[in-house]
């Protein structure tokens, strides 16, 4: 990973489609985005997404980290309590 | 994510990245590290913040709550070939366990160097298991529950 590089206005592109998703895949709303869906055992789908890191803004690949053990932390917000 | 953040010796000895996630855009991470999380942890929180406005990566990861708009506390432990091992998923109003993630991760890394598996409850030093059938119906033999 190199130096955060100043990229307020890159946008991310958030889920990475690997393969064509099917004709009836396609009709379905955004929010299923297409099949794709983590699962136990399976691989980890890949996405793109903005990302604060040591002062600056980058865009952050999850498959930048193939190669390496990455825990995924999800929390609901900033400044919440728990 | 403090929790997370206080462990961030042990979890680099252990070679895991880890990289949160949350609905919040990049720049109020910034603010959040700058205003609160450095005075909780010296040098703040030390890993990527990432945005998922929208939560279209918290939906593929089943995590997203669209009725708050909000990812919930998922946590996925993701192996070297991008393999998900284990995945966790609590509603907002509890925090997790970082000892529990850190158990996990050795077990995992274990079985991966060795292929023995590792029982109930198992921590480095413990008791694991090779499987193969001279096992089968002799698990009591090497092991019991609270061993």
């Amino acid at each position: 990973m190199g130096k955060p590089v100043d990229g307020c206005v890159t946008p991310a592109q958030g889920p990475i489609q690997t393969s064509e998703p099917a004709a009836e895949m396609m009709q379905q709303s955004v929010k299923e985005v297409a099949g794709m869906r983590a699962r136990v055992g399976q691989e980890a789908p890949d996405f793109e997404a903005n990302a604060y890191y040591q002062g600056g803004f980058k865009n952050i690949k999850l498959s930048d980290y193939r190669g390496k053990w990455v825990v995924l932390c999800f929390y609901p917000g900033d400044f919440t309590f728990v | 994510m403090a929790a997370v953040a206080a462990q961030a010796d042990t979890l680099n000895k252990l070679g895991v990245q880890i990289l949160s996630v949350s609905t919040d855009s990049r720049f109020t991470h910034k603010i959040w590290q700058e205003e609160e999380l450095t005075k909780m942890l010296p040098g703040g929180f030390p890993y990527p913040m990432l945005s998922d406005q929208g939560g279209r990566i918290g939906t593929i990861y089943g995590v997203y709550e669209e009725a708050a708009g909000v990812d919930f506390r998922g946590r996925f432990i993701i192996d070297p070939d991008g393999k998900i091992q284990a995945m966790e998923i609590l509603t907002p109003e509890v925090g997790r366990e970082v000892k529990e993630l850190i158990r996990q991760v050795q077990a995992y890394q274990h079985v991966r160097a060795t292929g023995e598996v590792t029982p109930a409850g198992w921590t480095p030093g413990k008791t694991t298991l090779k499987p193969g059938p001279a096992l089968v119906g002799k698990v009591w033999e090497v092991w019991k529950p609270g061993a």
